[in-house]
């Protein structure tokens, strides 16, 4: 018997070190992976939902929050591709024009 | 008492690297490090009986999506981040917003400990999901289908060097395909 508020304690400190990555990080690969960081906690407390209520509707959840993300993670690395081949930079600091 | 230690020994890694994807500087290092936090995340779904969810997370999260990352961080020769003033700003205030957030989140979660859950009593079994997710949640599925599409036309669109955003300069040595040097485009 692991009580759910464990499960949901991890997962707000997974969730919250995603949002510091998100905030102190300036590489745009690493912010994207702390996207996926916050992601993966959120479906963690998904999960942790499904298993205390004994409804598997929180899995299916789960199956699309991952389908999202790979979706989400393709397109945002060909527009992380694409800056990258007219900015020559990764660093977020140095991308702050809209149009070249 | 055996779900107890797991759970903590999964959690103190799953946190371990989620803190070391904060601590690395190159991102290659960050990129293992979110490895490791989705392959113990794999696990804590297994200790609440989702052994479906733990197989997926373990097939396209840490099987194909960090795969893609590696591969662009690879494909760009991503080096360790430089700083400049705006990410010290950030610096000073991500730790605290982090803390902040941290707090209020646990804050509300502590103060309703009444919640308990058996662990695995309730198993997910992958037919059951199917049924759920073929029945139930038939549009949202097919949805996904066209968002997975969109998603496949979107990347191939922004990665594709076939429409340059700039007009090519003229060669400004014409002897040189004179002379029958092929000039590659990019």
């Amino acid at each position: 018997m692991v009580p759910l508020s464990y499960y949901l304690l991890l997962s707000a400190v997974l969730f919250a070190c995603g949002v510091a990555g998100f905030l102190i990080k300036r590489n745009i690969i690493t912010i994207f992976m702390s996207i996926e960081l916050m992601l993966n906690a959120v479906n963690l407390s998904f999960v942790a939902f499904a298993a205390h209520w004994h409804r598997l509707s929180g899995q299916v959840f789960v199956f699309f929050v991952m389908v999202v993300a790979a979706a989400e993670a393709a397109v945002g690395l060909a527009i992380i591709i694409s800056v990258f081949r007219t900015r020559d930079t990764l660093n977020v600091d140095s991308v702050n024009l809209l149009k070249l | 008492m055996l779900h107890f230690v797991l759970f903590f020994i999964f959690a103190a890694i799953c946190l371990g690297g989620a803190i070391n994807l904060l601590a690395q500087k190159h991102p290659i290092s960050s990129a293992l490090s979110l490895i490791v936090v989705m392959g113990s995340l794999a696990v804590e779904y297994l200790l609440l009986g989702a052994e479906f969810v733990a197989i997926v997370q373990v097939i396209i999260y840490a099987g194909a999506i960090m795969v893609l990352f590696v591969f662009v961080i690879m494909l760009l020769n991503a080096g360790i981040e430089e700083h400049t003033r705006g990410s010290r700003v950030a610096l000073i205030l991500g730790f605290p917003g982090m803390l902040a957030l941290g707090l209020l989140i646990s804050w509300v979660l502590v103060r309703n400990p009444e919640h308990t859950v058996p662990v695995g009593a309730e198993y997910g079994p992958a037919n059951a999901i199917g049924r759920l997710l073929f029945h139930e949640f038939i549009l949202p599925f097919e949805v996904t289908s066209v968002l997975i599409l969109i998603a496949i036309m979107g990347a191939v669109v922004l990665a594709s060097p076939m429409h340059p955003r700039f007009p090519e300069p003229e060669p400004e040595q014409p002897e040189l395909v004179a002379a029958g040097e092929s000039r590659s485009d990019s």
